[in-house]
């Protein structure tokens, strides 16, 4: 199984490095952005076959690790 | 009196640190990250600055989970005092032993040079020899010193007196290089116990590399 988790500065963290992108696709003429948030993957492969426990273990994962909680929100996707 | 110097894969601090605690007379022990345990004749333990682990993950993360931080959780529950600083702070708010957390600068540029800080608190070891708002000249160098804090409990470090230390210019005027909250630069636990900051004190220790400023700051952990 493989869980992708997707990590981003918790909303009402200011996203500098979103912020800078923003301004960068302003400057580029993309017009219609009104938000940009910049995050990271981590793509984990698992041996665990059973999705609620691979979910759990990841959460885990996440909240020792993975994410930093205090600034920073995960999402879980598991793909079979 | 003896200063622990910890050492990760990528500390590159800890022998201006041991330089720094040699010239203020003091006896010292580089600390490699695989050790489990730490001497009970260490007084001060400090988290030198440099880039653990490669700063992966985020910095302070993974340095967060070696072996010898078990024997830091341990040494800072005695209640003996703890400096981070630079990669220390971050690995020491990494490890819940301080609150908030360091974000990437908000210019997104790693920023190397004196900066003028203003002493917020004196009540406390690591201060102690300084005076209230007195303005000094310290280096910084980092990429992830963005203090972060939620607005409840960055009250409570007002509330407890656990700021240590505000960004400034010459003139003691706030003046905010990377985005910290309230131009935090430095803070300690509640206990007053573990410190840390982003600026460099131990590079300023002679006049003739730009500033003495930061001997008077080490010089509050001296007791012997």
């Amino acid at each position: 199984m493989k869980a992708i988790v997707n990590i981003s500065l918790k909303a009402g963290v200011l996203d500098s490095q979103g912020k800078a992108v923003h301004h960068a696709l302003d400057a580029l003429n993309f017009d219609g952005v009104t938000d940009v948030r910049v995050g990271k993957q981590i793509v984990l492969q698992l041996d665990e076959t059973d999705a609620a426990k691979a979910k759990e273990s990841v959460m885990q994962m996440c909240e020792a690790l993975l994410a930093n909680t205090v600034i920073e929100d995960y999402e879980i996707e598991l793909i079979s | 009196m003896k200063v622990g110097i910890l050492q990760f894969p990528g500390t590159n601090c800890e022998y201006d640190t041991q330089y720094a605690f040699t010239m203020l007379g003091c006896s010292t022990e580089i600390i490699w990250h695989q050790e489990t345990s730490i001497s009970p004749t260490v007084d001060l333990l400090v988290i030198a600055g440099g880039f653990s682990y490669g700063d992966y993950l985020r910095s302070g993360a993974i340095a967060r989970f070696s072996p010898v931080m078990q024997a830091v959780q341990e040494y800072a529950a005695s209640g003996k005092n703890i400096l981070g600083i630079c990669n220390g702070f971050q690995v020491l708010t990494e490890s819940h032993l301080l609150p908030g957390a360091l974000k990437r600068n908000e210019s997104l540029h790693f920023i190397s040079q004196h900066h003028h800080l203003k002493v917020a608190s004196t009540d406390n070891t690591f201060l102690q020899k300084m005076q209230k708002d007195a303005i000094v000249n310290i280096p910084i160098a980092h990429h992830d010193g963005n203090f972060y804090i939620d607005p409840q409990s960055l009250q409570e470090l007002y509330d407890n007196d656990q700021i240590l230390l505000h960004y400034c210019d010459e003139n003691g005027e706030l003046l905010n290089p990377n985005g910290s909250v309230d131009s935090i630069a430095g803070i300690c636990n509640k206990e007053k116990t573990v410190f840390g900051l982003m600026p460099h004190p131990e590079r300023a220790m002679e006049r003739i590399l730009g500033s003495s400023d930061g001997r008077m700051m080490l010089e509050g952990f001296i007791t012997t």
